[in-house]
């Protein structure tokens, strides 16, 4: 009985990588001890990238706009669900609701900055995001009252706070155990896949590559491209929303708003171009590589390399932070130059490339 | 404010506008002729300003005397201009070029990581926090009319405007003029070919001699640097370029004028903190009544991306 489940399970994983990828993510913290430490917060807070990263894959990849500042709308979401639950402030409304009130603001942002940006073409896109992201920044930093300045809003209260199950208090168990939290975005991020896969594979989604490929041929056939477009901008925005709910939930605070900034932004479009365009798999695949490498990598690796180096030559020499940006600069080039598709395209990309080649 | 302020004001705004200008030219010339937003533009710029801060503090009993501080100040801007000329050129060789026909995407992200890559150098080179480029007669300043006018500031102009001039005659007068001008009309095919090439090639070291230049100029005014300068500067002077019509040369300058005005007006209005959002504001609101910027043809290469 165990080897027909076992054959039926290799079975579904062959079609569906996410199987395998979720089932050994989900097992994971149960054989490493590690995970209820650090090491399940820094996991966890490159799950929540991820989740925003499939947001902007929804614009730049499946619709083809360019956005140069989601982290904005990763900041905007974290600071609604901060404003609507910290202490503070006198809303303090339950975790659930103030989640599902965010993302909805958040999406109506989005929509408010898509509405008029819809009249520019390419690189004038990108470059009113640029510039949205960037007053958005301003306006954290410089509201104090509202946000906090650069200290942040905050203390934000775990998911859970209050409820208490058999006797267990929820929102003391959030704190305590990282484990609770990367549980809870590793359910995220496995919805947020099943959504954008369903949408990608729905009327909307073939809309929007439609629109993508040939926004005039898409018109002709009875696509209104304008609430296409629009569709997307909403759905990034929310989906962003939604992760930096979860990131503020998980640190507990908004913390800088420079996070939020255009070089967030720029990370996460990089993450998504290196995995492969339009591709969910390789959306996870750059952020883990990218994200991974700046979150968990480095400071394991200088960890490692000061303890070497202060019992060889007691001091510190070296230390590879210092060179973070240069090697991140130095994969994205290579990167490009030897897979300019990404690391795991989409067989659409793929195919148009080696058309094109030849 | 009253009106002399107000004109002290606009001094400053002109005089960051023309460096300003110098960048945008940068970002302009490289997307008109391969069609790509450059965008370790600004961090060349900023290596050009640390190699200038090292020309200077070299020279630096030349400086207090304003002949040779001026004569100091030339030598820096064309070492410095030559310096991020070839950079440019070589991040073009190296990195841009191989990705002529690849889609669209893959070059500016290897924009991205060239410019994390310079900046990382910035920092190692120059350290974390500000540096004060060194003084050249700073503390000059001459009255007319109830404006001060800070010495340094005509300073600025003195470097920044031949370059803009000399860039107007090689545009307009010479064959090589026309020929680049022309490229922006070529096809992706055509851009491998030699000619193209080096088209291509010039394009870029003129642009980095901008930058360069921009670089002196920007220390100067600013009297202080830092790694992260070029990624401010490149900020604005993207704006600038894009609200002048990005691929249009006087649209850049023009456009660099604005924003330095802008960013002048409200520094002194609302304090400096509030001077990066009113300009990109006044961007998106500028862009979503005219989409194709001050001087842009309705209809920009590159199509969708």
């Amino acid at each position: 009985m165990y080897t027909g489940s076992l054959a039926c399970f290799l079975k579904c994983s062959k079609r569906n990588w996410e199987i395998p990828v979720f089932t050994v993510l989900a097992l994971a913290p149960l054989f490493g001890p590690a995970f209820a430490g650090g090491l399940g917060g820094q996991i966890t807070s490159v799950f929540i990238i991820c989740i925003a990263a499939l947001g902007l894959n929804v614009m730049v990849g499946f619709t083809g706009l360019l956005h140069l500042g989601i982290a904005s709308f990763f900041g905007l979401g974290g600071l609604f669900l901060a404003i609507l639950t910290v202490p503070m402030n006198p809303l303090e409304i339950g975790f659930l609701p103030a989640v599902l009130v965010s993302v909805g603001i958040t999406a109506a942002i989005g929509t408010l900055l898509g509405s008029p940006a819809l009249r520019l073409r390419g690189d004038y896109l990108a470059i009113v995001t640029l510039g949205f992201g960037e007053v958005v920044r301003v306006l954290f930093l410089n509201l104090e009252n509202v946000t906090g300045g650069t200290q942040g809003l905050g203390p934000v209260p775990p998911p859970g706070f209050g409820v208490f199950v058999t006797g267990i208090d929820l929102g003391r168990e959030f704190v305590v155990d990282s484990r609770w939290f990367y549980y809870l975005s590793l359910v995220i991020l496995f919805s947020v896949v099943l959504l954008v896969r369903i949408l990608e594979k729905s009327t909307l989604g073939r809309a929007w590559v439609a629109v993508r490929e040939e926004p005039l041929a898409a018109a002709t056939i009875g696509i209104s491209v304008a609430k296409v477009r629009l569709s997307a901008f909403t759905i990034a925005a929310a989906i962003a929303g939604l992760a930096g709910c979860l990131s503020v939930a998980s640190i507990g605070t908004t913390g800088d708003p420079n996070a939020f900034g255009f070089n967030r932004s720029v990370a996460i479009l990089c993450a998504v171009i290196i995995g492969g365009l339009g591709s969910i798999p390789g959306t996870l695949v750059g952020v883990t590589i990218l994200f991974g490498f700046d979150i968990v990598v480095i400071p394991w690796v200088d960890a490692w390399m000061q303890r070497l180096q202060s019992q060889v030559f007691e001091t510190n020499l070296f230390a590879l932070g210092s060179w973070r940006l240069a090697l991140v600069g130095i994969a994205l080039i290579v990167v490009m130059r030897f897979r300019p598709v990404g690391l795991v395209p989409s067989r659409r990309f793929a195919a148009e490339l080696q058309e094109s080649q030849q | 404010m009253d009106v002399a302020s107000f004109l002290q004001q606009c001094g400053i705004g002109i005089t960051s506008g023309v460096f300003l200008g110098l960048m945008a030219v940068g970002y302009t010339l490289v997307y008109g002729t391969v069609g790509l937003i450059h965008f370790a533009h600004g961090d060349v710029v900023m290596l050009g300003g640390c190699l200038a801060l090292a020309i200077l503090s070299f020279l630096v009993p030349l400086p207090v005397v304003p002949l040779t501080g001026c004569l100091a100040v030339i030598l820096a801007a064309m070492c410095s201009g030559l310096f991020c000329g070839c950079l440019n050129v070589c991040i073009d060789r190296f990195v841009y070029r191989p990705l002529r026909d690849a889609p669209p995407l893959s070059p500016l992200v290897s924009a991205i990581g060239v410019s994390f890559v310079l900046m990382n150098v910035g920092l190692v080179w120059i350290g974390p926090t500000d540096r004060a480029f060194p003084k050249i007669f700073l503390d000059t300043t001459h009255s007319v009319g109830g404006i001060s006018i800070l010495m340094a500031d005509l300073l600025v102009l003195a470097i920044s405007v031949p370059p803009l001039l000399c860039l107007y005659v090689l545009l307009r007068q010479t064959r090589f003029g026309r020929s680049l001008r022309s490229i922006a009309a070529i096809t992706r095919a055509t851009a491998r070919s030699g000619e193209a090439g080096k088209l291509i090639g010039a394009t870029f070291f003129i642009s980095g001699f901008l930058g360069g230049v921009a670089s002196v100029a920007a220390g100067i005014h600013a009297t202080t640097i830092n790694y992260q300068m070029g990624h401010q500067m490149g900020l604005y002077a993207l704006t600038a370029a894009v609200l002048g019509g990005i691929g249009s040369v006087p649209g850049a300058i023009v456009g660099g004028l604005v924003v330095g005005l802008l960013r002048a007006i409200s520094v002194a209005v609302l304090g400096p903190r509030w001077a990066m959002a009113s300009v990109f504001l006044v961007l998106i609101v500028f862009l979503a009544f005219r989409p194709q910027g001050i001087y842009g043809k309705s209809k920009t290469r590159g199509g969708q991306h």
